[in-house]
């Protein structure tokens, strides 16, 4: 079993949900990403999103598209994000999944990304422009090399996309709570329970929710529903900021 | 539907190894009901009966083929013949896809349209169209290309449109196209996102083709008409690759030399350009696969074309599929070389051609010294010059 699929059962049996944070890896350095792992691990979390930069992220909205830009300028690059985790690994065990576009993957070659993330201790990937409908031979590599591949699901999502996102994703399902890009605002309705309430009668994979989650209030919502809550955007200001990302991860943990 | 030529894409939008849908979830729904719909109209005479009648009475159209004698005569080669969609009404071939999408997009019942524009000819095509059937409107716009097209901003805020400026990245026509689909995801349940090239997720390219190809079915007939016989050669400027498809598209059986025109900037040694085929490689940009000019990380190149329409990194991924198939071949005119061939047709034919369809002239300019007389070019002049008067002034240092 994947370190993701392990650390939600361990959660599901204790009745606990999980708290996933995002970073920008390179944002301002990698040694500092490498830090705020351990802090992030420390303050109580979960499961840990590393954003690999891409020049035209069309998920991510002003935040982190800007994080990315501070990343690239450092000279920030999927092969040495590979090579941060493979020196976390010597510290922490929390399970690591990298979130970036499909085609920083794709030059870099599938297989050999694929090969490359697992032999530096990747658990999952997050490609928000790879849907399972283009990403069977990925998906097959993934499979055979136990990398979680985590697809997204929308508000939007029909019944027919439900199942096949369903069947493709493994460690978790990403449930994105607003229609929009990331880090707008959250708005918390009776559609997104009905949405959740629909996706979990069609899988028992664990469903974790993000985009628009940004403080310990959302996210205490949301935990009520999801297995698992994502915090990218409120903590990548905090960190562009110059500020600690302990308390404010304390206090989503709380809350989750 | 013109365009039946081909039985590319494939029902997930592939042209052999390129194109595909490569976009967030999100907007998946959105996608397979655009392409349900655009099924459904491109079959019922409603529909298609007043396509043609907007074509007819509002473009224009049939847009002349016209023989360019003193630009043939001043060459010394072939007959060149012009299609005329700088005659068209806006001033170039975008509104051909504009109108359409924006007659589709009410019939989806979506109440709001938005669009990228590079030169800003789409941008005014969109506004257009919205204007004509009553959408709400916004369009994207680099803030790059904004002070170089300020004239079409004005045009497209007088039609009614909001234009949003994009100051991210190299802020043009990419950075537009990033906004485009981030408004899209987000207000995707009641809006339409009409692209105005035969790019991004399917079923754009085949859609984007299908409401161009109206050109090269008109060029046919026009020309067997006037010659009695087909062309030897095509020529078309190549951005995103709409107006050069939209030619090609009826002349793909025929087996004629079909030439596409990138952006050469200030030379590809530079790295200052848009010639996908000469400097790029396999990517996955903006909703599709196909040739990208990226760095070895895979992260997207600026481009730089002194036309604003051609400025872009990527390429329909039609073009690469018919380049694999050796159907059509692409070369690029460098800024230089284009502002010549701008000051050429003006002063022997005055017609003042788009910086973008400048392109294409100055790749007939070059092919005309190594064929006879007796051949026949047809070039798409795929938009009008008005727009670039100005930034061409501004090259030239004169002050309006």
């Amino acid at each position: 079993m994947s370190r993701i699929s392990n650390t939600f059962k361990k959660l599901r049996g204790n009745g606990d949900k999980a708290l996933i944070p995002y970073i920008m890896a390179g944002d301002p350095s990698l040694d500092a990403t490498r830090r705020f792992v351990m802090d992030l691990e420390a303050s109580g979390a979960d499961i840990i999103e590393l954003g690999v930069p891409f020049s035209d992220p069309l998920a991510d909205g002003p935040v982190i598209q800007q994080a990315a830009e501070r990343s690239l300028l450092n000279g920030t690059t999927l092969k040495k994000v590979l090579g941060l985790v493979k020196e976390i690994r010597r510290e922490s065990e929390i399970p690591l999944v990298l979130m970036t576009y499909f085609n920083p993957v794709f030059k870099y070659g599938n297989e050999r990304f694929i090969k490359d993330a697992v032999k530096a201790g990747v658990d999952g990937v997050i490609i928000p422009d790879l849907i399972p409908d283009e990403a069977r031979d990925f998906i097959h590599l993934a499979r055979e090399s136990k990398l979680d591949t985590i697809f997204l699901l929308a508000p939007t999502s029909t019944q027919a996309r439900i199942n096949k996102v369903a069947k493709a994703a493994t460690g978790f399902i990403y449930y994105v709570s607003i229609t929009g890009i990331t880090g707008a605002a959250l708005t918390f309705g009776k559609q997104m329970k009905e949405n959740i309430n629909l996706l979990r009668s069609t899988t028992k994979k664990p469903v974790a929710a993000g985009f628009g989650i940004s403080n310990p209030e959302d996210a205490s919502m949301v935990s009520k529903l999801a297995d698992g809550v994502i915090v990218g955007s409120a903590i990548v200001k905090l960190i562009a900021q110059g500020k600690g990302i302990k308390g404010f991860v304390k206090n989503l943990r709380k809350a989750v | 539907m013109p365009g039946k030529h081909t039985k590319a894409p494939d029902s997930k939008g592939h042209f052999g190894q390129y194109g595909g849908r490569f976009v967030p979830e999100t907007l998946m729904p959105a996608l397979i009901e655009l392409e349900a719909a655009y099924k459904k109209y491109s079959k019922e005479s409603g529909f298609l009966n007043e396509l043609r009648a907007l074509q007819k009475d509002f473009i224009g159209r049939p847009t002349p083929l016209y023989y360019a004698r003193n630009l043939s005569a001043r060459l010394g080669g072939p007959k060149i013949y012009l299609k005329r969609e700088d005659l068209c009404h806006t001033g170039a071939h975008k509104i051909n896809n504009a109108i359409a999408q924006a007659l589709l997009a009410k019939r989806m019942g979506k109440t709001r349209i938005i669009a990228e524009t590079g030169a800003g000819q789409h941008g005014v095509a969109t506004a257009t169209g919205a204007a004509h059937v009553g959408l709400e409107c916004e369009i994207y716009m680099g803030s790059e290309d904004i002070r170089r097209q300020s004239l079409n901003v004005f045009r497209m805020r007088l039609l009614g449109a909001k234009v949003c400026r994009v100051d991210t990245g190299s802020r043009t026509l990419k950075d537009a196209i990033n906004e485009a689909l981030r408004d899209w995801t987000t207000n995707v349940n009641h809006t339409h996102y009409v692209m105005g090239t035969v790019f991004g997720p399917h079923p754009y390219p085949a859609m984007v083709r299908d409401f161009q190809s109206v050109i090269g079915a008109e060029a046919r007939q026009q020309i067997l008409k006037a010659e009695n016989r087909l062309p030897d050669c095509l020529v078309a400027c190549v951005g995103g690759g709409s107006n050069s498809i939209g030619l090609f598209h009826a002349f793909l059986k025929d087996n004629i030399k079909m030439v596409g025109v990138e952006a050469g900037g200030h030379g590809i040694r530079t790295g200052r350009h848009a010639a996908r085929f000469a400097g790029g490689s396999l990517g996955i940009f903006q909703g599709c696969k196909s040739y990208l000019l990226q760095n070895r990380d895979g992260n997207v190149l600026g481009t730089h074309s002194v036309s604003a329409g051609l400025d872009y990194a990527s390429i329909g991924p039609e073009h690469c599929y018919l380049r694999d198939l050796k159907k059509t071949e692409y070369t690029y005119a460098t800024d230089r070389e284009a502002l010549r061939a701008f000051d050429l047709l003006s002063s022997t034919e005055g017609i003042i051609p788009a910086l973008e369809s400048a392109h294409a002239i100055a790749e007939t300019v070059k092919l005309s010294s190594s064929m006879s007389s007796k051949s026949i070019i047809i070039v798409n002049l795929s938009g009008r010059g008005d727009k670039d008067v100005q930034e061409v002034a501004g090259i030239k240092g004169i002050e309006l």
